[in-house]
């Protein structure tokens, strides 16, 4: 079992929205798609979701499906109305100049699976 | 600290669950609202055998000392047993008080005053305003004392929201109660995408639903409510109604309507314009996923008038909603 404080150390990855204690959080796996629908269907809960998608919707999808983290790939500019969102709703935003592939694989190599 | 002041910091169904709330208490917290008031203070010009006597039937092991209300010192154990070493009973309290002590502010979120306790190692803070008046003192299980009694405040309001909820159908008397919740999508307000979603999806746990069924219906609603946002002329309505064994569901809008129904529910079909697929929308996937996650679907559309899709999510005898079945 992997923490969300030890992925976003071992991926060195930003987080942008509001500091909370990660290392309480356990993702039970992971998804890798920018298309919204895939995602509501594909994501499992308290999932972490890898995406180059960096608008304000992400949040929503985050939010409905109770993931535990977006992480966004090669440094997508966020968009603020995204960050202000996920700090009221609670959702885990990461930033990382890194590929969603390459994001993908680090995370299955720390043990994570597609849940 | 009342009830409106708490109602300022809402907390969300998630949030209650972890225990860093009390790390976000030390922030909210100030000083005032946990420091004991009723403060048993000494003189300069007291003895230090009125000292003693003090801690000895007050059961305290330090105090303050004050001129005309403002903080000069305080007398500890420390003090206090200096002085009888030296068998100086007699001697005034400012001979043996320390001057000059560390305080706290009134208006200092509690955070400070933990921090103070770790770097001075003092067991008691005096809490003084601007000008050192003394108000209060503050010591360790001030602080504990204070922060249960908010959570218990915070968890019970939640709990008292949720348990009237979840008792809604039981306690209304008819012979088919319902409860109809509507929700007004814009065109192309992608700003608002997901709000009616997660607002019943809400409202589902706060009425006692299973969290599976609050999960489908909250991932079939967006879904419809994204395709209001993305495709409608004028938007159009959601409009939910939770019984206590189902729940139905119906977004309608007035065009321009769905020319193949049929293509429609193919996965990968998408009328989605370009400028909407780089937003990660327009997977084809829409409908697929809102049959995945409900019981029954009827998707109808006339081409030019508009779309009317129903939706049902049935609840097994043991998960009805509202009846007071626990969701969690």
């Amino acid at each position: 079992m992997i923490t969300l404080d030890q992925i976003a150390r071992e991926l060195d990855l930003t987080l942008v929205t509001d500091s909370h204690d990660l290392s309480e959080v356990v993702p039970t796996g992971g998804y890798v798609s920018d298309m919204l629908s895939c995602v509501m269907s594909g994501a499992p809960r308290q999932g972490i979701w890898v995406t180059l998608q960096a608008h304000v919707n992400i949040v929503a999808v985050a939010a409905l499906l109770e993931l535990a983290a977006i992480i966004v790939t090669e440094n997508a500019l966020l968009d603020p109305a995204a960050i202000s969102r996920a700090n009221e709703k609670g959702v885990t935003i990461f930033s990382t100049p890194k590929t969603s592939f390459e994001v993908a694989g680090l995370l299955w190599q720390l043990g994570l699976r597609s849940g | 600290m009342d009830d409106h002041q708490l109602s300022r910091r809402p907390i969300t169904d998630q949030e209650a669950q972890y225990i860093t709330r009390t790390e976000e208490l030390a922030y909210e917290l100030k000083v005032e609202e946990v420091m004991t008031r009723d403060v048993k203070c000494l003189a300069p010009d007291m003895k230090m055998h009125q000292a003693l006597e003090l801690f000895r039937t007050e059961r305290i092991s330090g105090a303050p000392v004050v001129v005309d209300g403002v903080l000069c010192g305080v007398v500890s154990l420390e003090d206090l047993i200096r002085c009888l070493t030296n068998n100086d009973l007699d001697a005034q309290v400012k001979d043996y008080m320390t001057a000059n002590p560390i305080t706290i502010s009134h208006t200092d979120p509690v955070v400070e005053a933990l921090k103070l306790f770790v770097t001075t190692r003092h067991g008691r803070l005096p809490v003084v305003d601007a000008q050192r008046r003394l108000l209060g003192i503050l010591t360790k299980g001030d602080i504990t004392l204070g922060l249960l009694q908010a959570l218990q405040k915070d968890y019970q309001i939640e709990e008292v929201r949720r348990y009237r909820a979840s008792h809604l159908f039981e306690d209304i008397v008819s012979d088919r109660t319902s409860l109809i919740l509507r929700y007004n999508i814009k065109p192309r307000d992608f700003v608002h995408g997901g709000a009616a979603s997660s607002n019943l999806k809400r409202a589902l746990l706060r009425l006692g639903a299973n969290p599976q069924i609050a999960r489908r219906c909250g991932i079939a609603v967006y879904e419809a409510e994204m395709n209001l946002i993305i495709h409608t002329t004028n938007g159009g309505v959601i409009r939910a109604e939770i019984e206590p064994h189902q729940i139905s569901i119906e977004a309608t809008d007035d065009g321009p309507g769905i020319k193949d129904v049929e293509l429609a529910m193919r996965p990968g079909y998408s009328t989605a314009s370009d400028e909407v697929r780089e937003l990660g929308f327009g997977a084809g996937m829409g409908l697929v996923n809102i049959q995945r996650c409900v019981d029954s679907m009827k998707l109808e559309s006339t081409w030019g008038k508009g779309t009317r899709l129903r939706m049902k999510l049935f609840m097994k005898p043991e998960n009805t909603v509202g009846e007071g079945h626990s969701s969690s």
